[in-house]
């Protein structure tokens, strides 16, 4: 079994790295579990490319370990791993037939003949490959390729992870749902670990059970799409995750009210108390578009806005409305009625989130 | 020590060793085979240098020590043979002479060249690939073949012994080899380039100056290179086509061996200032040559 | 990426490198043909003779020999340099400053004029001056490349291989620095040996370059005369003489017009159909490259 873990890890490719910029990781602790199927999301340039690397040792962490299964394995080369590794163009051995293509890594661990075949009829099968097993592998389309880079790593009996670096950049659209889906049989047939890097948010909810997001060469959160999508623990998650993203609103405590601005905000109790505890001056308000109502009555927990833009998306609308000097977003489900040039928005207070410094603060909801 | 990982996996279990050979050892074995590289690396670098050495040593030794006694560097340091050839004329006029036809033949060709493989890397029309491969023949005609009716015709023409004769006869191979270079360096340039430039206005002559010289400079500095090159090293076609007005160094050099016997000084000289500009020049295209080299098709 | 639009107006864009070449290469061509059918007595005095050059030349001991000769050179040094060539380019450093000097110092000798190389290797092989001739000699070994055929070639081949190699190693090198990272990663994942590396990852690649090598250094080789020339005089004898040498002695040398013109056509055809059968060998094995590679 191997269950990945990450202790203290962090890389710079400076070679004395001063400040924390010039981390390409940052100080993080991290557990993949066996069998798991992770998604690493993040924006280009957050590290996650990185730590896939350090992960498939292809680059050696300058500083924590890297453990499988509790075995330091930081100096150990990837090819003594048990990991395989699919990258984001594909790689193929121009030369040789797509039959000779997975059969590559058992030959070169000099497994008898009779043994190769089998394994690699059993997974060209799963993979759809049969039918091209004699062909070159030059000249297969780059989604047959991609499945072929993934087979070299499937016909090891000793893999136990698979990692993923963006392997769905040059596939056509409409076959990456396809491909996606394979994985995620691939996945639940074996019991493997893969570890998928994307930076696209769809593609990893809808291949992960978990994600981790990176920001800035930190693991910011890591959990359930759902989880993600409900309760961010950082406001770049918010941001991240979400079409469009969480909106936010710096926030003061001023004379028992919650103040965006000169807006007071009518928030519940608890989150009133929890800003007036609050010893920060860096405290805002998450709100997903998708949970702020808008209608053209005031009430006692509404507040009043101006309409700036709507825009139809076929299965919802979307409204773009300033507060404050702000623009914040809201959706609006299938014929909900026009909106006029002011209106009020009322947010739910269930899914009001409290952020200081940057990080999710649980108010208790008594 | 040995890594090993248990692991139960599609009902079997497994027990993989990770590796037999520890940490250390594995980087004792990388570091070795590098060791041996670098060595064999140096040895080759080594052989190669020594019969430039060689010249350089000589280039800086009298006659009497050359011919005297075997000595592995100038026991008397002399500069004799430099000053020698810079203070006449009739020496240094030589490398004066070879640079003028060598840097007229890159002017015209690259001028000439450049147009053209824009056409063959853009454009089909009537008879292009028959031109081409035309072209290419040429890069196989050998100098001596065109020898004699080169001579007629330049001396027909008037144009015998000037340096503009040798740049022309240079263009024989030169041009062919220029567009086929720049043919490669064009084509890895997406069309959607110059499709942009015209819907934004631009004529071709000012978007062909303007937009698509500076995307493939580094093409261009490899052509020019190559052209130096072929043109700087030829000596047969420059030597026919010239008498005294226009004569290459190259054929300079040969008055060294007179009827008393070798100036090997001089001509040792004379040899290493031939090396110079071919450093400079490479020393200038250093960071494109790696890539320049598979001429943009890998 | 090949999607290039019929126009014929671009004919407007070559006609200046048309017109130059043209006149650099078909004006001379013609009267190559023009002197190989015909006997040049006098300026007022020329014969028909219709394919007699021809012949006589196809019938010549001497050149038969010489051309012998040239086709055994070409494939020696072919035979050292691509291997040679390729190793090197395995060996150099990829990045930082050391990679720069690598490259300077292995350039360098292709930037030399010819007849220097020649001179080079004239002084470095003497036995009274040379390094080289004097080291062999003080080690006991009977060097003389003036009066021993045998030594005179191997000066050659190795003159050759010192001046031409870095010609293979550079393309190559650019071939090998055009490979992705993750190729090396993927067969480093995949447990491949370092000739597993080469053979299906390295070679592969360098295919490309490889052609464009051969087919550079057959014609070169084939048409060398600057460096024999200097170095030993096409000497001992006739045992170094290759055709370009023989051609220009018989033109220039004894202005025999009409056999010259004829042996340069003759010449010619053969550089172009050696070449030109390897390339199209070439490019059947691989038929489903598209024609200039692009991997």
């Amino acid at each position: 079994m191997a269950e990945i873990t990450l202790k203290g890890l962090a890389h710079s490719y400076e070679k004395t790295p001063t400040h924390a910029a010039d981390y390409a990781i940052r100080q993080m602790d991290h557990i993949w579990h066996q069998g798991g199927a992770y998604a690493l999301l993040g924006p280009s340039g957050c590290g996650k490319s990185t730590l896939l690397n350090i992960i498939s040792g292809l680059l050696e962490p300058s500083e924590g370990e890297v453990l499988f299964d509790g075995q330091r394995v930081n100096e150990l080369p990837p090819e003594e791993r048990n990991i395989a590794q699919v990258f984001q163009f594909p790689v193929i051995y121009d030369t040789m037939t797509v039959f000779d293509n997975l059969a590559f890594p058992l030959r070169n661990m000099n497994t008898p003949e009779y043994r190769v075949t089998p394994k690699v009829l059993e997974v060209a099968e799963i993979l759809d490959l049969t039918l091209l097993l004699k062909r070159k592998a030059k000249n297969l389309t780059a989604d047959e390729k991609q499945k072929v880079s993934m087979g070299r790593g499937l016909v090891r009996d000793d893999v136990t992870a698979i990692l993923f670096d963006e392997p769905l950049t040059v596939i056509d659209p409409q076959l990456k749902w396809k491909l996606r889906r394979k994985l995620k049989e691939i996945h639940e047939r074996f019991n493997i670990t893969m570890i998928y890097v994307t930076h696209d948010q769809l593609e990893a909810s809808t291949f992960a059970d978990k994600i981790a997001v990176m920001y800035e060469g930190q693991v910011v959160q890591f959990g359930t799409p759902r989880e993600l999508f409900e309760r961010p623990t950082h406001t770049f998650v918010g941001y991240f995750i979400g079409s469009p993203g969480m909106n936010f609103m710096a926030v003061e405590y001023q004379g028992d009210q919650v103040m965006f601005g000169s807006q007071p905000l009518p928030v519940s109790t608890p989150l009133k108390r929890a800003i007036a505890s609050a010893n920060a001056s860096n405290i805002k308000l998450g709100i997903r578009p998708e949970f702020i109502t808008i209608s053209s009555h005031q009430t006692t927990e509404s507040i009043p806005i101006e309409v700036a833009n709507l825009q139809d998306l076929g299965t919802h609308s979307l409204l773009t409305f300033m507060l404050n000097g702000q623009p914040f977003k809201a959706r609006l489900p299938e014929g909900h009625p026009p909106v006029g040039e002011t209106a009020f928005a009322h947010f739910d207070n269930a899914h009001v989130a409290l952020y200081i410094d940057e990080y999710l603060v649980e108010a208790d909801h008594e | 020590m040995s890594y090993r990982l248990e692991n139960t996996q599609r009902g079997e279990k497994y027990k993989t060793v990770f590796s037999k050979v520890s940490p250390a050892q594995r980087r004792n074995r990388t570091a070795r085979s590098r060791w041996r590289a670098n060595f064999l690396l140096g040895l080759y670098l080594i052989l190669m240098i020594l019969p430039i050495y060689w010249l350089i040593n000589m280039s800086l030794q009298t006659n009497s020590e050359i011919l005297g006694s075997m000595t592995l560097w100038p026991q008397n340091l002399t500069f004799d043979n430099y000053i020698g050839i810079f203070t006449n004329s009739s020496w240094y006029m030589g490398y004066i002479n070879s640079m003028l036809y060598v840097v007229m033949n890159m002017l015209i060709t690259i001028c000439v060249a450049l147009p053209a493989a824009y056409a063959f890397s853009r454009f089909t029309f009537i008879g292009d690939k028959h031109l081409f491969f035309w072209l290419l023949t040429n890069l196989m005609a050998p100098p001596a073949v065109f020898l004699l009716p080169y001579f007629q015709l330049y001396y027909s023409v008037g144009l015998f012994d000037t340096h503009i004769a040798v740049a022309l006869a240079h263009c024989l191979f030169n041009i062919p080899l220029a567009i086929w270079i720049l043919e490669g360096f064009m084509s890895s340039v997406p069309k959607e380039i110059d499709e942009t430039a015209y819907i934004d206005g631009y004529s071709f002559p000012r978007f062909f100056i303007k937009i698509f010289i500076p995307m493939i400079r580094s093409g261009i500095g490899v052509t020019l290179f190559f052209l130096f090159m072929f043109s700087w090293v030829e000596l047969l076609l420059a030597r026919t086509l010239t008498a005294t007005n226009a004569q290459p160094i190259g054929m300079i050099m040969t008055r060294t061996s007179t009827a008393s016997g070798i100036d090997w000084g001089t001509l040792a000289a004379a040899g290493v200032l031939t090396i110079i500009p071919g450093i400079l020049v490479v020393y200038f295209v250093r960071n494109h040559i790696a890539k320049g080299f598979a001429l943009g098709r890998t | 990426m090949n999607n290039k639009v019929p126009n014929n107006r671009a004919w407007l864009l070559v006609l200046p490198m048309l017109v130059l070449v043209a006149f650099s290469a078909i004006i001379p061509l013609m009267t190559v043909v023009n002197y190989s059918v015909q006997d040049v007595l006098g300026p007022n005095a020329r014969f028909f003779t219709g394919t007699e050059w021809f012949e006589s030349m196809l019938n010549d001991n001497a050149l038969q020999a010489a051309f012998l000769r040239q086709i055994s050179f070409s494939l020696i040094i072919l035979a050292i340099q691509i291997p040679l060539g390729i190793g090197i380019a395995l060996i150099m450093p990829k990045r930082g400053w050391q990679a720069s000097a690598v490259l300077i110092l292995i350039t360098l000798p292709l930037l030399i004029p010819w007849n220097v190389v020649g001179s080079i290797w004239q002084i470095f092989t003497r036995g009274d001056i040379g390094l080289m001739g004097w080291g062999l000699r003080e080690l006991g070994v009977d060097y003389n490349i003036t009066r021993n055929a045998g030594d005179a070639w191997v000066t050659i081949v190795l003159m050759d291989v010192w001046h031409w190699t870095p010609l293979v190693a550079m393309l190559c090198y650019s071939g090998l620095r055009s490979i992705p990272e993750a190729y090396y990663q993927a067969a480093r994942i995949d447990r491949a040996s370092k000739w597993a590396v080469f053979r299906y990852i390295q070679l592969p690649k360098l295919t490309n370059v490889l052609v464009i090598a051969v087919l550079l250094r057959f014609m070169h080789s084939f048409m060398i005369y600057a460096e024999p020339f200097v170095l030993t005089g096409g000497g001992p004898g006739s045992a170094t003489t290759f055709l370009s040498q023989s051609l220009t002695t018989m033109a220039v040398g004894q202005q025999d017009l009409g056999p010259s013109a004829a042996f340069s056509l003759i010449y010619f055809l053969v550089i172009l159909l050696v070449s030109w059968v390897f390339y199209t060998t070439i490019m059947h094995m691989q038929k489903d490259k598209p024609p200039h590679g692009g991997a």
